[in-house]
């Protein structure tokens, strides 16, 4: 059965599991660690760098190194204004408006699905190196509140890193899927989900299995990185004002401070007061006291702003917090006591963080991976419904928005809608299409304009445009249209306002090929290792074996030859000769094997048992010691 | 009639049909329902139809099930609420829903007017009166200084609205019950049949129900934000 893999695509960390029998594992990295951090940098060979070793490159050289890129996608020059002040984004020169973006790394330039791609490719490899078999398809998650250009960028980086994404899972109802799992629960829900860049509550129905979410509501600008930046904002004003010092231009200052900052508010989270400590340019070093009391002072306003998007939740699920019966907290910034706080205040309710609030996300996306994968005893009554965030609207004539679909319907959801000619013969309609709950278009998100192209001409007015918006199981829009008096299907053009076009996404998975390659070898790497471990435990028995007394001086020495190139080889990253020395020592040990299938006959005849000739099973005993198949 | 959403050999989902969303449950076109029933019938459908069980169906099953399941996500969403129930009957029933109709909300923003909210008659005074008093909250907000004097009576005047959109909800049960009692055609064609005039009755006066339900909760919705910001 084909392996599908649950992805945790994150503003900070990404991670990767599976579900091993009736529990989701984390699949860990080559360096141990179930955490892959989402930083991305061009070494100074021109190769990509991914995860830890790309870190040091953020503070070595901040222009060849990006983190946060989850904050880009889908979004267009227009939107990251504020992102760019505090973020050491370099945007390529020439971008317009509703272009999508592409982020500078040294020479070079990529978009922010093929940055993410890259994150996704080393998950990818770490799941294939676990398995031992290739990993295309998975189960990527995507904040809740990820509007229609924020959830196809995600499903784009996945195609351009060579996953089928067979569901975007909105990441609290995924978190609920693990504590589901946990144990069987009854009743009405929250998850509360503040992680490094997005904020998303989410409130479910539990019912026999089904995770029915009834409400959701959050804000994809808002997490830990903006308490980090604004730490990082009063330690360079500080640094301005006592030592006359301007960092601000600074990239690698800048990153030392928020390296910084960082274990500042890791520390406040257990300890009372700390010391911001950095060393500056010059060998002069800043550092400042800062009580855990300033510390949720200065961050009260961005911990605030999760409060409306739960009143707001609460308001749509037509729920008071007495209502709800647990609440799930989910991300690494709801380790921050304060925040811990406010929801309590917030839902009166004791607050859940049981599995790991970095991991659940990702537990909870092997999950549904195993359910799409056909189940198994722990998932066949499971069954996710999930809501679309954002209602969805077409543009009227004026400026204003007709809403077709509402926020917090379930989905696969869909509309159908009639338009018509304005002047006679007419033969295209365009059609503009956003997300969003303001009341004009302008205000709203553009996610496409649609040209319904090849109307038969008829006198305005009388064309009968039938056009059908639906809303898939991952938040994803898809249009058909019909001209109902002549059945003709209307021929759609979609332009997406800040999308890739799908020719745009196959040409990066060509582009990609040169990285597709050397997945390929990786994996072989990965396959000729287990069989050379395989073949060498099969000989380590076989030399106790009767048979090996058997063969002669020189036999035994061409084998442990064969023996000791494979042990080196097996230690080094080329597949082919791996290959080989397999195949080597598959011949010397040839006239054993038989030796060893004599004896086994021999003492089964003899009335012995199969297990005194040092053979477990006969077949398989063979096979190991046999000529490996070469695929 | 109910719509034929599985196989009956094999059980595998059909491609959807046009259907009204109470065929859609098998339900009769009434309007007094079981929502926890529907809920039950929802949640069993859904464990059927969900395109997570057909991930690794063909893709023209696959098709078929995004399509039935939205079908059925929209005729759930419709018909548990009381209020878009009734709306829809009545859309069926092929009433324009004056005022707050959403064709009439289109209809009014593309000719770039307006909406015109017709005011219930016997409401008239009472919402002037109302209009004015929430104005003089929004302004007297800007000057920074509200009187607790007008806050209690825009409280009053909430509670007092909140206690016609409950003795409205009264009355559209016995609308229900009405229409519930009226015998089914199964050929449309309603003209023909004598209890036409009867159903005429009972359609307008939940349409004008519906319409002061819509106008009374605009003001609760509007009293409720201005109170709170």
């Amino acid at each position: 059965m084909e392996r599908v893999v649950g992805i945790d695509l994150g503003t900070t960390n990404s991670l990767v599991a599976f579900m091993q029998g009736d529990t989701p594992v984390v699949i860990p990295g080559e360096d141990g660690s179930n955490l892959l951090p989402s930083v991305v940098a061009l070494d100074l060979r021109g190769n990509i760098v991914v995860g830890n070793p790309a870190r040091k490159y953020l503070i070595e050289t901040p222009e060849r190194a990006i983190y946060s890129v989850k904050r880009l996608m889908g979004r267009g020059v227009e939107d990251v204004q504020d992102e760019l002040r505090l973020f050491p984004f370099r945007l390529a020169a020439d971008l317009k408006p509703g272009e999508v973006l592409r982020i500078r790394l040294g020479d070079q330039e990529f978009t922010p699905p093929e940055i993410s791609a890259f994150i996704l490719r080393q998950l990818k490899k770490n799941a294939e190196r676990y398995f031992g078999v290739s990993v295309t398809q998975a189960v990527i998650t995507v904040p809740a509140y990820f509007n229609d250009a924020q959830r196809q960028a995600t499903r784009d980086a996945g195609r351009i890193a060579g996953l089928e994404v067979l569901r975007l899972v909105n990441e609290p109802t995924a978190a609920s899927l693990a504590y589901g799992l946990d144990r069987k629960r009854e009743g009405t829900i929250a998850v509360y989900d503040l992680g490094g860049g997005t904020f998303d509550i989410s409130i479910l129905k539990l019912h026999e299995g089904i995770f029915e979410v009834v409400a959701t509501n959050g804000d994809t600008h808002l997490g830990g990185d903006d308490i980090d930046n604004l730490l990082i904002t009063i330690a360079l004003d500080d640094i301005l004002g006592d030592m006359q010092l301007d960092l601000r231009r600074n990239g690698e200052a800048v990153q030392a401070i928020r390296k910084a900052v960082i274990d500042t508010k890791i520390a406040l989270s257990s300890q009372d007061a700390t010391v911001i400590e950095v060393d500056l340019p010059g060998g002069r070093k800043y550092q400042r006291e800062i009580t855990r009391a300033q510390f949720e002072q200065l961050i009260e306003p961005i911990v605030h702003r999760t409060v409306g998007p739960c009143k707001q939740a609460l308001k749509d699920a037509q729920l008071t917090p007495a209502d709800i019966e647990e609440v799930v907290l989910v991300g690494g910034s709801t380790r921050i006591p304060r925040v811990r706080q406010i929801v309590e205040e917030l839902f009166q309710r004791q607050l859940h963080s049981e599995l790991n609030p970095d991991e659940v996300v990702a537990l909870g996306a092997a999950v549904q991976a195993n359910i799409l994968a056909g189940g198994s005893e722990a998932t066949k009554d499971m069954l996710l419904l999930d809501v679309t965030p954002l209602s969805l609207g077409i543009e009227a004539l004026g400026g204003g928005v007709v809403k077709i679909i509402h926020r917090n319907s379930t989905v696969p959801a869909s509309a159908t809608e009639h338009f018509t000619t304005g002047v006679e013969g007419q033969a295209n309609v365009a059609i503009h299409v956003v997300q969003g709950e303001r009341e004009m278009a302008k205000d709203c998100r553009s996610l496409a304009r649609f040209d319904l192209k090849g109307v038969p001409p008829m006198p305005a007015g009388l064309p009968r445009i039938e056009v059908k918006f639906l809303i898939d199981a991952s938040g994803i829009l898809h249009v058909s249209a019909r001209e109902q008096r002549s059945g003709k299907e209307a021929e759609i053009e979609v332009k997406p306002t800040y999308g890739l076009t799908d020719e745009q996404v196959e040409s990066m998975i060509l582009e990609s090929f040169d990285y597709a390659e050397e997945d390929f070898r990786i994996r072989q790497v990965v396959e000729a290792r287990i069989e050379a471990d395989n073949i060498l435990n099969a000989l380590d028995k076989a030399r106790n074996n009767p048979a090996w007394e058997q063969l002669s001086q020189a036999e035994r020495r061409q084998i442990d030859k064969a023996e000791a190139t494979l042990r080196k080889v097996k230690e080094q990253d080329d597949y082919r000769a791996m290959r080989d020395a397999i195949e080597a020592l598959n011949e010397a040990t040839m006239r054993l094997a038989e030796l060893m299938m004599d004896t086994a006959v021999a003492s089964a005849l003899k009335g012995k048992s199969m297990e005194a000739t040092g053979i477990e099973e006969g077949p398989a005993a063979t096979h190991r010691i046999a000529p490996a198949e070469i695929k | 009639m109910r719509a034929a959403h599985f196989c009956e050999a094999c059980g595998k989902v059909q491609p959807a049909q046009p259907t009204d969303y109470f065929s859609f449950f098998g339900l009769p076109r009434k309007l007094n329902l079981d929502t926890a029933e529907l809920e039950r019938e929802f949640y069993r459908l859904s464990r059927r139809l969900h395109p997570d069980v057909y991930a690794r169906a063909s893709r023209q099953e696959q098709q078929w099930s995004l399509e039935k399941s939205s079908q059925l996500n929209d005729a759930y969403r419709t018909l548990k609420d009381p209020i878009s129930r009734t709306e829809y009957l009545l859309r069926l029933e092929g009433v324009q829903l004056e005022e707050q109709s959403q064709a009439a909300t289109r209809q009014a923003r593309e000719t770039g007017q307006e909406k015109k909210q017709a005011v219930p008659p016997d409401l008239l005074e009472e919402a002037f009166e109302f209009n004015m008093q929430l104005e003089e909250l929004r302004t007297s907000k800007k000057m920074g200084e509200v009187g607790p004097e007008l806050v209690e009576q825009l409280r009053e005047a909430k509670r007092n609205f909140e206690q016609k959109l409950d003795a409205l909800s009264a009355e559209l049960k016995q609308l229900w019950d009405e229409w519930d009692a009226l015998p089914i055609h199964e050929h449309g064609d309603y003209e023909q049949h004598q209890d036409e005039p009867k159903r005429a009755y009972v359609r307008s006066k939940m349409v004008d129900l519906i319409n002061r339900r819509s106008y009374i909760r605009n003001l609760v919705r509007d009293v409720s934000e201005a109170l709170e910001n």
